[in-house]
């Protein structure tokens, strides 16, 4: 009998155009998804070098990082820098002729939102894109994950990328979820027992019965943050679910193709015995709404604890906390259900999906928000946003006084006009907590999208079992 | 590419943990769409006031360390955003190595691509190196690429490990398109199998 494999190990394997002596292989790359941001550059080099892109009809393009969400934007960008970036990404993606969204396209969202949606993104391929939450493809048994603006040139030119393989790293989260727990907590809660940098030189595959009872959605929430605790790759192992949400997309197989995919994909699960470098166990009922009151996505806690004293660290901890206290306004000892907002953002590649909006409009339902509050709902794709409006959930935020936009990424990273001012304090369902990551000296609380509407509500972190 | 073969200058130390890519340089400076110049702005939040002012106690604002050619830093440097303006601006601002007890996986592989060579060192060495950098202007650590040496400025000597193929390619300052085109043959190969095999791909 063949050594038994991971999934990981069997997509790697099945990818390998070449490889050398010493382990470095040369990977074939299915799908390259590319943004406004990270390709410029990539672009100019392949110009200057007199180079086409092997594969454009595997390559698809849409700008999100820059574009504005609000109604006007068919007016064209007023900051000069961000338009001039989208304009590049519009004439890239016409003079080498890949599969391109442009703003005014109905489909047009954040790149990790319009793959899966349009059936780009299916089990057992590779996927790659400038940008460190590709890790979100993983959700379908999927190999994703960021890529620097060399290596983008790099898989345009030659549609491979050179690759040393990774460790393989179980996570295993059992049994269910407690009632106002989601897959934004299984994946901070992770990312809090390992740490930012527990998954540095892994490819982590989570399973068990938390992560198979979560739907897509839901799963891509938990890959997407991979990234986060330092893996470059998620994997969640394809089955019904995720054949159902393949079935019917635009560009996924249709016909014998299909049957030919499903008897593929139903091969694509880590062997009985398969060997993990290292495991990590978490009990899904010993998960509860979590928040960061930190600077690094690994300052989490459960809502219902105090900021720590930065004495309680160890090393060099002690003094990043101590500096994130102070970056934060925060006191060693303060409970984290009496810290006052004044910003919510409800969006991003994390949580701008149909069921995140679903979930926060439960929670907001014939409810207001806290008078004086900023609460921005982005859907992460027009399509995304469609949905919501035919399902009455529009409605619901609006009502709540939520501002609906346009897709985007939005104030995941400020580089569009949404942005935190010096000194305020969001409830994000976003992925970074970084000082400035949300607008300069702005304050983020990172949150499941039920938590980011409780504490609109409110005015203040909230328990979300609290308001149910 | 340029190429990196030895290195002797000051290092500065860094010794906050988890320095992200946010922190290195700042989203404003991600719209541009060429790979120069981004070094006035490395660690910008860091380095400047509101109002473009420099901060007089940031490292890299202090006298002794304005050339430093080496960053001494905390534990999982680099996470974050896969932005390669983080590279680009360290490059830029003159630094061209990284020495830290570990980076955070595609900064680490950015940084190759720029002719920078971030090391791992075990935390007791790291420890001694950010303590040689403590010292400043007349502490000048050098770094030997081909024979995996760094020496700090008393003289203590340190190996490191560094990927073969990685290495190759810094010292002769390779271009990666360059090397892959040359194995075409096998790219052709295999989307020919592929197509066979995964029609819907």
């Amino acid at each position: 009998m063949s050594t038994p494999k991971t999934l990981y190990d069997k997509i790697w394997d099945a990818h390998i155009v070449h490889s050398d002596p010493d382990g470095t292989c040369l990977l074939y790359i299915d799908r390259h998804l590319v943004h406004e941001v990270t390709s410029p550059q990539a672009f100019e080099g392949l110009r200057l070098s007199g180079r086409k892109v092997r594969a454009p009809e595997k390559t698809i393009a849409v700008p999100d990082h820059n574009v504005p969400t609000t109604e006007n934007r068919d007016d064209g960008i007023d900051n000069e820098e961000s338009r001039i970036q989208v304009e590049a990404l519009d004439k890239n993606a016409k003079d080498f002729g890949v599969n391109y969204y442009p703003v005014s396209d109905i489909r047009q969202g954040i790149v990790h939102i319009v793959g899966p949606e349009q059936g780009w993104t299916l089990p057992g391929m590779t996927v790659v894109c400038g940008d460190s939450h590709t890790a979100t493809h993983g959700a379908f048994g999927a190999l994703a994950h960021g890529i620097g603006t060399s290596e983008v040139e790099h898989v345009l030119a030659t549609q491979t990328l050179i690759q040393k393989k990774s460790k393989n790293m179980k996570v295993e989260i059992t049994g269910k979820l407690r009632p106002g727990v989601t897959a934004k907590d299984i994946t901070l809660a992770v990312i809090g027992e390992t740490g930012t940098a527990g998954g540095t030189g892994y490819v982590i595959e989570y399973c068990g019965q938390a992560i198979r009872e979560l739907s897509m959605e839901g799963r891509m929430t938990v890959c997407n943050m991979a990234i986060e605790g330092g893996a470059r790759a998620g994997l969640i192992a394809p089955d019904e679910k995720t054949y159902e949400y393949c079935k019917g997309r635009p560009h996924s197989p249709k016909g014998t193709s299909w049957e030919m995919a499903v008897a593929y994909w139903k091969t694509l699960f880590s062997d009985e015995g398969a060997s993990f470098d290292k495991e990590v166990t978490i009990k899904g009922e010993d998960i509860a709404p979590l928040v960061t009151w930190g600077t690094s996505p690994e300052d989490v806690l459960p809502i219902t604890a105090a900021v720590p004293d930065p004495a309680s660290f160890s090393g060099g901890k002690v003094e990043a906390v101590r500096r994130s206290l102070e970056y934060m306004g925060l006191q060693a000892g303060q409970k984290l259900s009496e810290i006052e907002i004044d910003t919510v953002f409800i969006g991003s590649c994390t949580n701008g999906r149909i069921e995140d909006l679903r979930a926060a409009s439960e929670i907001l339902k014939g409810k207001k928000i806290k008078k004086g509050m900023r609460a921005m709902v982005v859907p992460g794709s027009g399509l995304v946003r469609m949905q919501a409006e035919e399902e009455g959930i529009a409605e619901i935020f609006r009502e709540a006084g939520f501002e609906w936009r346009l897709a985007g990424c939005s104030m995941c990273l400020a580089m569009n006009p949404d942005q935190l001012e010096e000194g305020e304090r969001c409830a994000s369902t976003s992925n970074r907590n970084f000082e400035g990551r949300q607008g300069y000296r702005g304050r983020t609380h990172l949150v499941s999208p039920a938590m980011a509407a409780a504490a609109a509500i409110t005015g203040k972190l909230t328990d979300v079992r609290e308001i149910q | 590419m340029e190429k990196f073969e030895k290195l002797s200058g000051v290092a500065a130390p860094m010794p906050l943990v988890n320095i992200d890519t946010d922190m290195i340089i700042p989203k404003v400076f991600l719209k541009t769409i060429k790979r120069s110049g981004l070094g006035v702005n490395l660690f910008d939040e860091m380095r400047y006031d509101r109002e473009g002012n420099e901060k007089p106690d940031f490292v890299l604002n202090k006298p002794q360390y304005r050339d430093a050619k080496i960053l001494v830093a905390g534990d999982n440097f680099g996470c974050g955003s896969s932005r390669e303006h983080a590279p680009w601006a360290i490059a830029d601002f003159g630094i061209k190595c990284v020495i830290s007890t570990s980076f955070a996986d595609i900064f680490y592989n950015n940084c190759f691509k720029n002719g920078i060579l971030p090391l791992v060192l075990p935390e007791d060495a790291v420890d001694t190196l950010m303590k040689d950098a403590g010292k400043g202007a007349n502490s000048i650590i050098e770094v030997d690429l081909e024979n995996q040496t760094i020496v700090s400025s008393d003289g203590e000597i340190f190996r490191f490990d560094v990927d073969p193929f990685k290495k190759h390619c810094l010292l002769n300052g390779l271009d990666d398109i360059g090397l892959t085109m040359e194995k075409e043959n096998h790219i052709t190969a295999y989307e020919s199998k592929a197509s066979q095999q995964f029609p819907w791909a």
